[in-house]
C-alpha cells in the first residue's frame, strides 16, 4: 500500500482490537419469574473497552439480565464466564461467593438507577469514595481523603463538599459521587443501570458527557440498561433490544438505531419525538 | 493500483413492519469498484438508493446480501461479516463518513468536536488543535465561536464544523453524503478543495453531490445508482 494514504492512520496499532479475549461470556442464560417475567435466552461477548446498551421497555427483563450479570441475581440456567484479573476465567456461579464479593468491590463497579441504593447516605461523601479503597485494603488516611479529593473533581464536585453527607446533595451530584465511589478501585467492568433516569435534562447531560470521557479516559467496559436510546446512541458501542424476556434484536448502536429489522425496535425508534 | 472498495451483488430493502409490513427494494446486485485516489460520484433521482448506497458502506445500514470489501492495511474486509467492534475500529482509523447534519453533543466546543476523531487515535492534543484550527479557518467558521458549543450555530455553520470534523483525519476511505447541500459558493469552494487534497493523498472517495460545480471538479466518475 502507498504511505500516502497511512499518515495520521498509520499511528493506530489495526490489529490491537483482534489480541484480545472477551471479558465477559454469556451463554444460554435463563432467569424467568414467570412466563414472560424475567429474561433469556441471552448470549454475548463483551470485549474489553466495549460499551454495550441494553434498550427496551419496561418490564422487558432488562435490570433483571444486569443482576444477573452482576452476579446479583442466580439465573435459573446457562453460564456466565468472566476473565478476572485476580481469579483468572471464572464461572460465575459455579464458584465461591466469596470470590464474586470480591469482584464487587475491586474489579467491578455498580451505577445504581437511585443513586441511594449504591450510596451510604448517612456518612460523608469521602467515606463513601474511600469505603470502597479500604475494601480492597488501602489504610492510610491522608492516602485515602487525597484519593477521594482527587476523584470528587473528577466528576466535578468541588472538593470542600468531602466532609457532607449525600443527603444534602442534588440528585445529580449523589449520581456523581456514585460514579466516583465505583470509580476509585479502577474497576474494568461497570454496569450502569437507568444512569441518568430521574435527572433533569440540564444535569442528564453533564452526567452523559462526564461518563463519555471517563470511559474512553479509562478504557473502562460497560454494560448500560437504559430505556432512553438518545443515551444508548451517545454512550453504546453496541445494543441489544429486548421485549418481554428476549433479545430481538442485537449490533453495531446506529445500525440498529437508523436501520432497525425487527418490528418491536422500528416502534421503538420511530416512537422518538423529533425536535 | 490499489482497490481500496469493492462491492459486489448487494441486496437491500426495506420492510416496514409497523405500517402494514409494506416493502421496498431498494438495491438489486448493486456493484463498485474504487481505486486509491479516485473519486466515484454516485448519480440517479432523490429515492433511487444513492444514500442507502453509501450508508451500508459506512454500515450504518445492515444489507440482505452481498459483499462490501474495505482495505485496511493488507486486508480487505467484508464489512456484511465484521462484528462492530471490527466496525468501528474501521471507523477510527480508516473509514471517514461525512453528512450535511452534525450530531450534537451537548456542552462540548466546536473545537473539541472537531479534533475528537484525531484525538481518539492517540495523537498528541497540540497537533490536533492546530489541525481543527486550520480547517475551521478554511472553512471559514469565526474564530469567536470556536470555544462554544456548536448547537446554538446556524445550519451553515453546523454543516462546516462537521465538514471541519469529517477531514480531520486523514482516511484512507472516505464516504461524503451532500456535504456541501446549501453551503454558499465560496464555502463550497473550500470543500472541493478539501476533497481534491484528499485525493491526492491517495484517498478513495465515493461521494453524492447535488451542485453541478462541485461534482465537476471533484469527480473521476460518475456512476448511475440504478445501473450499478
Amino acid at each position: 500500500m502507498n504511505n500516502r494514504v497511512m499518515s495520521d492512520a498509520s499511528i493506530m496499532n489495526t490489529s490491537a482490537w483482534q489480541d484480545l479475549a472477551p471479558l465477559l461470556s454469556v451463554r444460554d442464560v435463563n432467569k424467568y419469574y414467570a412466563p414472560g417475567k424475567g429474561c433469556g435466552p441471552v448470549n454475548f461477548d463483551l470485549y474489553p473497552g466495549e460499551v454495550m446498551g441494553i434498550v427496551g421497555e419496561s418490564g422487558s427483563g432488562k435490570s433483571t439480565l444486569l443482576s444477573c450479570l452482576s452476579a446479583r441475581q442466580t439465573p435459573d440456567s446457562g453460564q456466565i464466564i468472566y476473565n478476572s484479573e485476580q481469579f483468572g476465567e471464572m464461572d460465575l456461579y459455579a464458584g465461591d461467593e466469596s470470590e464474586r464479593r470480591v469482584l464487587m468491590r475491586s474489579e467491578w463497579g455498580i451505577v445504581h438507577q437511585h443513586a441511594r441504593d449504591g450510596l451510604r447516605m448517612n456518612v460523608s461523601a469521602g467515606a463513601n469514595i474511600g469505603e470502597r479503597l479500604m475494601a480492597v485494603g488501602q489504610r492510610h488516611y491522608g492516602d485515602i481523603r487525597a484519593k477521594a479529593e482527587e476523584w470528587l473533581e473528577a466528576v466535578e464536585i468541588d472538593a470542600n463538599r468531602i466532609d457532607d453527607r449525600p443527603s444534602q446533595f442534588s440528585g445529580g451530584m449523589q449520581q456523581r459521587l456514585q460514579i466516583a465511589r465505583n470509580l476509585v478501585t479502577h474497576p474494568r467492568l461497570i454496569f450502569m443501570d437507568e444512569p441518568t433516569g430521574g435527572l433533569d435534562v440540564s444535569v442528564q447531560a453533564r452526567l452523559l458527557d462526564l461518563l463519555r470521557n471517563l470511559v474512553s479516559q479509562l478504557g473502562l467496559s460497560v454494560i448500560i440498561v437504559t430505556h432512553d436510546l438518545a443515551v444508548a446512541r451517545l454512550l453504546a458501542h453496541r445494543l441489544m433490544v429486548m421485549r418481554r424476556g428476549e433479545v430481538v434484536e442485537s449490533g453495531l448502536t446506529d445500525q440498529v438505531l437508523d436501520d432497525p429489522q425487527h418490528p418491536y425496535t422500528q416502534l421503538l425508534v420511530s416512537s422518538i419525538l423529533q425536535n | 493500483m490499489t482497490t481500496m472498495i469493492r462491492v459486489s451483488g448487494l441486496q437491500k430493502s426495506f420492510t416496514l413492519h409497523n405500517q402494514g409490513g409494506a416493502s421496498f427494494e431498494v438495491l438489486n446486485g448493486a456493484q463498485l469498484e474504487v481505486q486509491q485516489g479516485e473519486c466515484v460520484v454516485l448519480h440517479g433521482q432523490s429515492g433511487a438508493g444513492k444514500s442507502t448506497f453509501l450508508k451500508a458502506l459506512y454500515a450504518n445500514y445492515s444489507v440482505d446480501g452481498g459483499e462490501i470489501l474495505l482495505r485496511d492495511g493488507d486486508e480487505m474486509l467484508d464489512l456484511t461479516q465484521a462484528l462492530p467492534r471490527r466496525i468501528i475500529n474501521l471507523r477510527q482509523h480508516c473509514l471517514g463518513y461525512v453528512s450535511q447534519f452534525l450530531r450534537v453533543i451537548p456542552r462540548i466546543s466546536t473545537l473539541d468536536v472537531v479534533m475528537q476523531p484525531l484525538l481518539d487515535l492517540g495523537v498528541d492534543k497540540a497537533i490536533c488543535e492546530a489541525k481543527a484550527k486550520d480547517l475551521l479557518s478554511k472553512l471559514n467558521v469565526p474564530e469567536r465561536l470556536w470555544h462554544l458549543a456548536p448547537s446554538t450555530f446556524s445550519g451553515g455553520e453546523q454543516q462546516r464544523v462537521n465538514i471541519a470534523r469529517g477531514f480531520i483525519v486523514d482516511y484512507p476511505i472516505l464516504l461524503l453524503d451532500e456535504p456541501t447541500a446549501s453551503l454558499d459558493a465560496t464555502n463550497r469552494k473550500v470543500v472541493v478543495e478539501l476533497i481534491n487534497n484528499a485525493k491526492a493523498r491517495g484517498a478513495a472517495i465515493v461521494g453524492i453531490f447535488h451542485d453541478e460545480d462541485v461534482r465537476e471538479a471533484v469527480a473521476d466518475r460518475l456512476v448511475d445508482i440504478r445501473a450499478i
